[in-house]
């Protein structure tokens, strides 16, 4: 493979060189940024958007007032009451050990959205220094941070929650680490990538003339300019992680068994499968609402901030 | 990148005291010595090896005199835009010096550079890509004294940006405006007053109208002019637009695969050429005239610029030439006046590198 | 040369004397969410076979949307023909089912864009995709379509046509890829062209190999062309008429060598006079002032009435029609019209 290394202008082969920008008439000018009203009203305008962010906010009310809204305490167990079809008392029924269903998934959301978006918070801090170091300095460190990245990017997220909980054991804490440091390569990658192009535009040039430094540089024009499609990605990735989540308590190799959370809800119901339904079906939905509410937002903001990227 | 030695101190201040001296209006104030810009080509992953170079700039020397406008002409991939890098301290010259005030600025890093880049400063081709979206005007225009605070005080930024945005012809209540509400022309302006704020003596210009409409290329042309006039400005103006060059240009340098083709004044370049590529390049000019056209003499070039990574030997031009011989593959024409019209007083005593330059009138002055 | 029957054959050939193609107060609007813009408010032209005409104009100046509805490839929604005709070999197009306007392009009517390299795909020969143009129109085999391959690159006067027919488009340079661009464009012998900036990102110099090349196409063919483009040099060279738009509307016709020497509307004065001259030092420019129009908000009256030098109060309340431009005696001058409420002055002085 043969590549230029930097930028120069012209043609490194017989590449025609960059085209003299031809006024063309193809549309009425567009802005290409919008302010904030702007998109705000792009994103109000996007019906399934709006509905994902609604489902967000409830969920996290719903999290944060959980005590209160909660019918029982969910590690309450009642073992007159098991295995109750939903009924008036329980609306969702009662578990083999005769705890409220509702209450569990009421107080399941607390670790979702924790575990969602401690893990994310996490893989983006991780994501977003390396990205920034590996597109901005380039050379050596490019390479590097790129190569971990891709073994970071194929190794199994199972196998390393595995190795992560037989070093800190089972709880919330080794959750967030290991879905955190087992999806921030794709925030570097996407970073880079983006910086990768901001990099080359003119105004980082014409900063760097002026004698900028290079913190202002990275910090005042290159990232503003590059990290919206991360955030963006990020708020999508929030309901992939929940999953992943549920999953890995699902396959025990999240938090405790007994916490009120969905993915152990799952795991408890699925031997009453075709017998209880109620026991999986409710987590279930709860899982697949929630994600689905973090990926409509995610994807209401991309089209409301960059409308060309649809 | 040098890193910075103990007597940094002093390098500062010794750049500092020489680049606050005065140069005389048509004294040098900007020379350039063998410049050369080697990009190199590598191959591998992970383990790079360099295979090769684009040669982009190749051995390139002339002088910018103050209160000139040098204007450097030559088609994409000439290696026009890397000179105003290099000059600009964007890139790393592979080779040679850029003498500013004396003082190799190639050479200089850290604080030595900052002061100078107070002086040298830059507009862009492109008003879409040269203006930061998310910085409103006045950030965009002040930023230079964000860098450099001890041009202006605080309290006086918001004045200066303003004066700035007056001095543009634009309106100063545009402070707090975002760079898409602007039009192309505007945006330009915008960035002409970035580079206006710290003073500067010498502004690199590349292709700074070749984006905007016919109609706005002229307002931005004589704005330009003016500020010239006003600041007492030295430009080195990039272009591939040979009439803008002409109208704009005291000097006038030709650049073909990294090497200057030919420099002059703008009469003896553009009435008086002698490189064969210069001739073919203003015949090539559509001219808006069709009877000025029926005068001239038209040279189609065939084929194509060969590759910067692997030019001909001897004169870089002789593949598409018309007078090419044995002499052009084996010796590198150099830069000078051409031996024939050494002594001669006439227009075309000026430096060609050719081995068979002669006169040819292309434009159709006579 | 032999001309090639083509599958779409609705439409017949031009009765003699007929233009090819007649544009007929063409209108196209684009919605966009801060209003309606109106891109192109009531354009006629026409072309002849064997002519060329130039549409002259700058950025939002509506020159390439009109190019766009003629070949049926606005983007629609946001664009709309809100009203108008085209008519090519005298039929309504505009009124054709998609279908049969799919069939005119390539076979009929074909189109040349600025930017060859995003026209050309990336990962198959442009051998495969010249030939693909027979061998989806013509039901070609696929070495009879390769063959024709190689000799359309042969015409366009690529070299080595034989052993370049493999290589993808990254392999050519800009005005070579141009080059293809024209022989995908006049592949199946198409009765218009199109070309939509065609040499402006190329250097100067190629710039002049692939304009010559394009018109003396035109020549043996006789198509019709029609030359998009905001360079007044590169027209001179090659029109027969010229066009002149401004804010979506024909500001000015003339047989081209005309207009150069005594433009009639102030806008292609202002335009001729603010191009730097290559063979004079010359003073400061002259330059138009003010702004392109606002699509979204176009001036009432002449939409050029603001940057205008002449204007008067008629010029901000009555839109201009295309007066028909006369010597000052009277005497005929063919072809040429103004819209300008004072072109007599303009050309006249």
């Amino acid at each position: 493979m043969t590549e230029v290394v930097t930028g120069m202008d012209g043609s490194g082969t017989t590449a025609a060189g960059p085209a003299p920008a031809a006024p063309s008439a193809a549309e009425p000018s567009v802005a290409r940024i919008s302010n904030w009203s702007e998109i705000r009203a792009r994103f109000l305008a996007n019906k399934l958007a709006v509905f994902g962010l609604l489902i967000v906010v409830i969920l996290l009310l719903v999290a944060v007032f959980a005590p209160l809204i909660a019918p029982a305490d969910p590690l309450h167990q009642d073992l007159m009451n098991t295995l109750k079809e939903p009924s008036s008392k329980h609306w969702l029924g009662t578990d083999a050990l005769g705890r409220d269903q509702l209450s569990r998934i009421i107080y399941g959301s607390r670790i979702a959205m924790i575990v969602g978006l401690a893990s994310i918070l996490l893989a983006c801090f991780i994501g977003i220094t390396l990205g920034a170091i590996a597109g901005y300095f380039g050379r050596i460190w490019d390479t590097l941070i790129m190569r971990v990245a891709d073994v970071f990017f194929a190794f199994p997220l199972l196998v390393g929650a595995i190795v992560i909980i037989l070093l800190m054991g089972r709880g919330v804490l080794p959750v967030v680490i290991s879905l955190g440091i087992f999806s921030w390569a794709t925030f570097a990658r996407l970073l880079r990538s983006q910086i990768l192009s901001v990099r080359e535009m003119d105004y980082v040039h014409a900063a760097k003339a002026l004698g900028a430094s290079r913190r202002r540089i990275v910090l005042k024009h290159i990232l503003p300019n590059s990290v919206t499609s991360v955030v963006v990605y990020a708020a999508s990735s929030v309901g992939i992680a929940i999953v992943a989540e549920a999953s890995l308590s699902f396959l025990g190799v999240g938090v405790s068994p007994e916490v009120a959370e969905w993915g152990n809800m799952i795991f408890a119901g699925k031997d009453f499968m075709g017998v209880k339904d109620y026991l999986w079906v409710y987590p279930s939905l709860s899982i697949v609402t929630t994600a689905l509410g973090f990926v409509f937002l995610g994807n209401g903001l991309r089209d409301a901030l960059d409308p060309k990227l649809r | 990148m040098a890193d910075l030695s103990k007597d940094d101190e002093t390098t500062v201040e010794a750049v500092e005291a020489a680049i606050n001296a005065p140069v005389d209006r048509g004294e040098p104030i900007l020379q350039v010595r063998n410049l050369v810009k080697h990009f190199p080509l590598t191959q591998g992953i992970v383990f790079k090896r360099t295979v090769g170079a684009v040669k982009a700039v190749d051995g390139i020397s002339f002088d910018l005199y103050q209160g000139e406008t040098l204007g450097i002409v030559g088609e994409s991939g000439c290696g026009k835009s890397t000179v105003a890098k290099l000059l600009m301290s964007l890139e790393t010259a592979t080779a040679g010096e850029v003498l500013y005030k004396g003082q190799d600025i190639t050479k200089l890093s850290g604080k030595a550079l900052k002061v100078v880049r107070r002086n040298i400063q830059m507009v862009f081709q492109d008003p879409y890509t040269s203006l930061n979206p998310r910085m409103t005007v006045g950030d965009i225009i002040g930023e230079p004294f964000d860098i450099h605070p001890e041009v202006a005080p605080k309290g006086t930024r918001r004045k200066k940006v303003q004066d700035l945005l007056d001095v543009v012809g634009l309106n100063p209540e545009y402070i707090n405006r975002y760079p898409h509400q602007f039009s192309g022309g505007q945006r330009q302006r915008i960035g002409i007053a970035r580079g206006l704020a710290l003073n500067p003596e010498v502004i690199i210009c590349d292709e700074p109208v070749s984006a905007l409409d016919v109609s706005v290329q002229a307002q931005v042309i004589n704005l330009m002019e003016n500020l010239q006039d006003e600041f007492n400005l030295s430009y080195i103006f990039i272009a591939h637009d040979l009439s803008i060059v002409r109208h704009i240009s005291d000097r006038v340098g030709v650049m073909y695969l990294g090497k200057m083709a030919e420099i002059g004044s703008d009469a003896e370049i553009y009435e008086y050429p002698t490189h064969p590529y210069t001739q073919a390049l203003l015949s090539a000019v559509p001219v808006p005239d069709p009877e000025a056209r029926a005068h001239r003499e038209r040279i189609i070039l065939t084929g194509d610029v060969p590759s910067p990574a692997n030019p001909p030997s001897g004169c870089r031009f002789r593949t598409r030439c018309w007078k090419a011989q044995d002499k052009c593959a084996t010796d590198v024409p150099l830069l000078a006046i051409p031996e024939r019209f050494k002594g001669v007083d006439s227009p075309a005593a000026h430096d060609s590198a050719c081995h068979f330059a002669e006169v040819k009138d292309v434009v159709g002055v006579a | 040369m032999t001309t090639v029957e083509t599958a779409a054959e609705s439409i017949g050939t031009t009765a003699a004397g007929g233009p090819l193609l007649e544009v007929r107060d063409l209108h196209v609007e684009f919605k966009t969410r801060d209003g309606v813009a109106k891109a192109v408010n009531g354009v006629n032209y026409s072309v002849s076979a064997g002519e060329t005409l130039a549409v002259l104009g700058e950025s939002g100046s509506g020159k390439s949307v009109t190019a766009q509805a003629i070949m049926g490839i606005l983007d629609s929604p946001p664009g709309r023909v809100a009203q108008g005709e085209i008519l090519f070999h005298g039929q309504n197009i505009l009124a054709l089912p998609e279908s049969e306007r799919r069939k005119l392009r390539g076979n009929k009517m074909a189109m040349i864009f600025q930017d060859a390299l995003s026209s050309l795909n990336p990962v198959l020969s442009v051998g495969f995709q010249l030939g693909e143009m027979f061998r989806a129109h013509q039901g070609l085999s696929k070495k009879d379509a390769k063959k024709k391959a190689i000799e359309l690159m042969d015409r366009v006067r690529i070299p080595a046509a034989k052993e370049r027919v493999g290589d993808y488009a990254h392999q050519f340079s800009g005005g070579m890829r141009q080059r293809i661009m024209i022989a995908m464009a006049i592949a199946l012998e198409p009765d218009l062209i199109i070309a939509d900036e065609p040499t402006t990102a190329l250097d100067v110099t190629v710039q002049a190999q692939v304009m010559d090349l394009l018109a003396e196409l035109q020549r043996e063919s006789n198509m019709g062309l029609i030359l998009i483009t905001h360079d007044l040099g590169v027209v001179a060279d090659v029109a027969d008429k010229i066009a002149v738009m401004y804010a979506g509307r024909i500001v000015e016709t003339a047989p081209v060598h005309e207009i150069y020497k005594r433009p009639a509307h102030p806008y292609t004065k202002g335009l001729l006079r603010s191009i730097p001259r290559l063979d004079q030092k010359g003073q400061e420019l002259y330059a138009i002032k003010g702004l392109p129009p606002n699509l979204l908000a176009v001036p009432s009256g002449c939409a050029f009435n603001p940057r205008c030098e002449m204007a008067q109060d008629i010029c901000r309340t009555d839109v201009p029609p295309l007066h028909t431009v006369t010597e000052a005696d009277g005497g005929e001058l063919p072809g040429r019209g103004s819209a300008c409420h004072f072109w007599k002055e303009t050309i006249h002085g």
